[in-house]
């Protein structure tokens, strides 16, 4: 028998070489790193969705819930665990890149596992009272200049995540020290809106899919979305903060990465994959009814875009006195 | 307030696909709930994708998916009262009082009363949603860190009905789940906090993982220690349904319970597992005369009635806010989003079908799960009879089954196995597991909230007396620890005057 498999093995290896470097998995597993319910889970379930829809999948994906550190417990697992696992896909997010950046998602860094691609993007928005005086992010800037001690914030995470962040580089652009700034972390955006409705807080923080909503029944004022052009759909009449002149941006990619040692076959059938089910229409009707804006970016450019983020945030990081 | 919208609903509710999803639902939601460590919103995140690719319309969607939610409530009775290991984070409190009940042999009483005490809880929650929703959702915007911390003392202030005979044992208990919140991300300063560079504690321990520890791993060291030394008595069954002097006496706890769990669920930080412990303690404060703890019937019918009205209520922010008050409710949300429905007091008017439909079919459910547990009893209770060499394996095959679904990690299993061994190691010098449960539950959300005040005052402690709903806290977290000793004191004077002048 064992002969017999290693002639099976250098038989497929032939194949192998002479046909493009690309062999589907047979079982695909997408690992959620959070609970259910959270940006993670849309992720895998978009993947899988349209992998389905589309036929790309001959076998439905499952899902593995691994929550713990917004993906670190996930990260380590498939790192140390299962490295060459081809078909296991996991979920990733800027979230997670801000954590890379600041040493806190476990022992391992960016290089550890082998980044597929995007599936999508958010971006980070700020909202006020319907009521409140402030009607533009100039206002908001102004009056944080002014008075920075009144104007608290909430976030959906604690200090240092992507919601501080945000409000962080509002708080630069005001001149002040992110540090003094008077933040509550609450868990997850829902929050963050009640209580910018109650009065809470002056300005919540979050992403702009969280206050779309909310901004259509009239019950929040979006001051800025923070991307790079106008964003289209319910979120066309929002200014961008680059837009009221200020170079605030705050993407939220949400993608996938195979473990580190996957084969380049395998990696290369997820990258293609990917990338082909991205242009379909039944992708894009999933993403749009999830709340994401296309964000093309596979294989290689994704893997320096993952790098270079994490990069800009050590940078963001260090001038917030996050991290030495 | 026109209630059209519920009309409709009913019609929508009462198609025969639709009572179907209902019983399906039910059935399942009963069956998860009963499993220990799966609880209601790893059920709905299971059977979800399944609806949504068979093209289930929305509102049977949310049906079926609503009624696994309050199911669950029901299902984690079962195990709790049957063999002292809770089906879910809500029936924690449910063993209290269930599991002693059980052990007299009233198991079958026990399962009839919490029934009937689920469905009072299940039922007024409903009709709170119905009359109250978006006057509730305004109310529910009102609680900020301040007023949460507020409801937290409140929830200690009940706590002082635990100490029992042995005060410091309880403080013990309590501290033991306070620092075990304390690990994990510090969400106020981003640091992690007793995690070994472990990411599986960046979170923090999962509640459901000390709860299995605790009562289901704990509970079979003892069983096994029982079964050797030969202690281990086989349980009576008894009679199925619990005396009308019974229900009596818990007809004001559970409407009490129902509406405190009402309340409690309807806030979006807090849940079924806060509101069964304020209502149990509350309960335990007001009535206790020795016998909560040791098999007394109020101290079941209260907790499950809360945390059932807990369920009904967490529905309110989703429908009247879109914001999402539990975590299983998180995940209807997310579900309403992929069918393009935007939740908030609109859906009333705009999707009626939806709104009123879910609604209805809540109605609908209460009933159907009343009509199918309280025959399902008789079942149940045959669990009683399971020899111990079957019982035994199976309590710690679905345990270590349960947690390594729900987390897919074998260090969650080994925690909850070392948190087990301590549990056992505690149990045995005395220690009651209650107030480190509560310890738990509590101090998460007291520590975030009370950072956060602070943090939006700057250190001002003013800001924690500042609205009417926290100063309204504050005086019935004084009540609830004066009243009863000044009711005793009242009628002890009483009897000695009685006495002294005949």
């Amino acid at each position: 028998m064992p002969m017999f498999r290693g002639a099976i093995a250098i038989v497929c290896s032939v194949f192998a070489l002479s046909f493009p470097a690309v062999a589907k998995p047979d079982k695909t597993e997408c690992i959620v790193g959070a609970k259910p319910g959270g940006g993670f889970d849309l992720t895998c379930r978009l993947l899988g969705g349209a992998l389905q829809a589309t036929n790309m999948i001959d076998r439905p994906m499952t899902y593995t819930y691994m929550e713990g550190g917004v993906g670190a417990t996930a990260y380590n697992h498939i790192i140390s665990t299962r490295p060459g696992d081809p078909g296991a896909i996991v979920a990733v997010s800027t979230g997670s890149a801000l954590l890379l950046a600041q040493k806190k998602f476990g022992a391992h860094d960016e290089n550890a596992v082998r980044w597929v691609g995007a599936l999508g993007a958010e971006f980070g928005s700020v909202i006020v009272s319907p009521d409140s005086p402030y009607k533009t992010l100039k206002d908001l800037i102004d009056g944080i200049k002014d008075k920075p001690q009144e104007f608290s914030v909430a976030g959906g995470g604690a200090v240092g995540s992507q919601d501080w962040m945000k409000a962080a580089l509002i708080f630069k652009a005001a001149g002040q020290d992110p540090k003094k700034m008077r933040y509550i972390a609450l868990e997850g955006g829902g929050p963050v809106v009640t209580n910018v409705l109650g009065g809470h807080v002056k300005i919540g923080s979050s992403d702009i899919a969280e206050f779309i909503p909310h901004h259509k029944s009239g019950k929040v004022r979006v001051l800025a979305v923070m991307s790079p052009e106008r964003l289209t759909g319910d979120a066309k009449d929002i200014p961008t903060a680059k837009e009221q002149g200020f170079d605030i941006l705050w993407t939220v990619w949400r993608g996938v990465y195979v473990g580190p040692k996957v084969s380049d076959a395998d990696y290369n059938w997820w990258v293609e994959t990917v990338q082909k089910l991205s242009t379909t229409p039944e992708f894009r009707k999933e993403q749009e009814s999830r709340g994401l804006y296309p964000f093309a970016s596979f294989g290689k450019d994704f893997d320096a875009h993952v790098k270079s983020d994490v990069a800009r945030f050590k940078v963001l990081a260090q001038e917030a006195g996050l991290i030495k | 307030m026109s209630l059209d919208y519920l009309w409709t609903g009913f019609a929508v509710a009462l198609t025969p696909t639709n009572l179907l999803y209902s019983l399906l639902g039910c059935f399942l939601g009963t069956l998860i709930g009963a499993l220990p460590a799966i609880g209601p919103i790893n059920g709905i995140a299971l059977i979800l994708p399944i609806a949504y690719t068979m093209k289930m319309p929305p509102e049977s969607c949310m049906i079926l998916l609503a009624a696994i939610y309050y199911g669950a409530e029901y299902g984690g009775r079962i195990t709790s009262i049957l063999i002292n290991v809770p089906g879910d984070a809500g029936a924690v409190m449910t063993a209290m009082d269930g599991f002693p009940l059980a052990k007299q042999g009233r198991g079958a009483e026990a399962l009839t009363m919490s029934a009937l005490s689920s469905f009072v809880g299940g039922i007024l929650a409903v009709v709170g949603l119905t009359f109250f929703a978006p006057l509730l959702g305004l109310f529910a915007v009102k609680f900020g860190p301040a007023e949460y911390v507020a409801l937290m003392v409140f929830a200690f202030a009940t706590l002082a009905s635990m100490v029992g005979a042995e005060p410091v044992k309880t403080l013990i208990g309590c501290l033991i789940g306070l620092l075990l919140t304390t690990i994990g991300l510090d969400p106020t300063s981003g640091a992690y906090r007793f995690t070994f560079d472990q990411p599986e504690l960046h979170d923090g321990i999962e509640f459901i993982i000390i709860v299995i520890g605790l009562f289901s791993i704990s509970e079979i060291l003892l069983m096994l220690e029982h079964k050797f030394a030969g202690t281990l008595k086989p349980i009576p069954i008894g009679k199925g349904f619990p005396s009308w002097a019974d229900i009596k006496a818990c007809w004001w706890p559970t409407i009490r319970s129902s509406v405190s769990g009402f309340i409690i669920g309807v806030l979006p930080g807090t849940g079924a597992s806060v509101a069964s412990a304020v209502a149990y303690t509350t309960e335990k404060r007001l009535l206790d005369k020795g016998t909560f703890g040791k098999g007394d019937m109020r101290g079941l019918a209260a907790p499950e009635a809360a945390n059932n009205a807990a369920a009904g209520g967490a529905f309110v922010p989703m429908l009247t806010l879109g914001v999402p008050g539990s975590g299983t409710t998180a995940v209807m949300l997310g579900a309403l989003l992929l069918y393009n429905i935007q939740p908030g007091p609109q859906l009333f008017t705009e999707k009626p079908e939806l709104a009123g439909g879910l609604i209805a079919s809540m109605y609908i459910g209460n009933i159907m799960l009343l009509i199918m547990n309280i025959p399902m009893v008789r079942l149940f209770v045959k669990m009683l009879q399971v020899p111990n060499t079957w019982l035994i394996p199976t309590i710690l095959l679905l345990s270590i089954l349960g947690v390594y679904t729900a987390y897919s990690s074998v260090t969650s299993v080994l925690m909850m196995i070392a948190i087990g061994v301590m549990g056992w190691a505690l149990r045995k010098q005395g220690f009651d597991m209650a107030p480190i449960i509560l310890g738990f539950v509590l101090g998460k959300v007291l520590e975030t909230n009370l950072r956060n005040a602070l943090a939006l005052s700057g250190g001002e402690v003013s800001i924690l007396f500042q609205s009417t709903i926290s100063n309204s806290l504050w005086v019935m977290a004084v009540l609830i620890v004066i009243l009863p000793w000044w009711l005793a004191r009242r009628s002890r004077r009483e009897a000695i005057d009685a006495r002294d002048h005949p």
